[in-house]
């Protein structure tokens, strides 16, 4: 049975190429049936942040990759609720559906996966 | 025990350093290195362009000592390493660039390969961040 991995994103959207290459991870372990999770974890969180304007810093949209998400069968999409909090957004309103995951239960959701890799 | 390597910070991040002191190690140890991933900024580490002061430690250098007496399976990503200026020959030529600066022992290839060695090992190790 293949491993389950557990991709923790911690990059903001357009402070380099980081957040996109972390969802390039996700998708070719999708891409290859693997089961893939997703945590949006620190300032990653701002990565599902709805109506952004990439083209104002001459950047594509991650939003389209995002969505793409699902289509590769990486359906298992986590967020830090502190984190989602502490910067003003709100788990009702995200350009995906994320399960909010409360600090005391990160711990567990890492224990559940084979592989972790925070990127 | 068998060991995947995935590495992404930079070459003068003390990370890339204690990547390598831990391959060593692992070998030393009698445990095998099924593939050692480079991506993100890691992939700068295959360059062959980068010029260490003398007195200093030349991580590629000794990256790619390492990779080569071990006969491992040292893989750059491809998508990361054309972003970031690390092309070999073919894809020099390609893109019409004017030099390449990826040779062996590294191998361009796709993130499908940091997946399968993730599955194939025991242990998945990485090493990012600072």
């Amino acid at each position: 049975m293949a491993k389950s991995l557990l991709l923790i994103c911690r990059r903001s959207p357009w402070s380099g190429p980081g957040a996109r290459e972390a969802l390039d991870v996700a998708l070719a372990g999708g891409a290859f049936d693997l089961p893939i999770s997703l945590l949006f974890l620190d300032d990653g969180v701002f990565q599902l942040k709805p109506a952004q304007q990439p083209a104002a810093v001459q950047q594509k949209d991650l939003t389209a990759n995002l969505q793409a998400l699902p289509l590769f069968g990486v359906e298992a999409l986590y967020v830090a609720r502190a984190d989602l909090d502490s910067r003003g957004l709100s788990a009702e309103h995200l350009s995906l559906p994320a399960t909010p995951v409360e600090d005391a239960h990160l711990a567990a959701l890492l224990d559940q996966h084979d592989l972790v890799i925070t990127l | 025990m068998k060991f995947a390597l995935a590495l992404f910070a930079p070459p003068h991040a003390p990370s890339s350093r204690r990547a390598l002191r831990f391959a060593e190690a692992a070998l030393a140890g009698g445990h095998e290195i099924v593939r050692v991933f480079f991506y993100q900024d890691s992939v700068q580490l295959a360059s062959s362009l980068t010029v260490s002061a003398q007195d200093e430690l030349d991580l590629p250098a000794a990256w790619r000592t390492f990779v080569q007496e071990h006969r491992l399976d040292g893989v750059v990503c491809i998508a990361a390493a054309l972003r970031r200026g690390v092309l070999n020959g073919e894809e020099a030529q390609r893109y019409g660039r004017a030099g390449h600066n990826l040779d062996a022992p590294w191998e361009l290839s796709g993130l499908g390969q940091l997946h399968e060695a993730a599955q194939e090992a025991d242990r998945l190790i990485c090493f990012g961040g600072d």
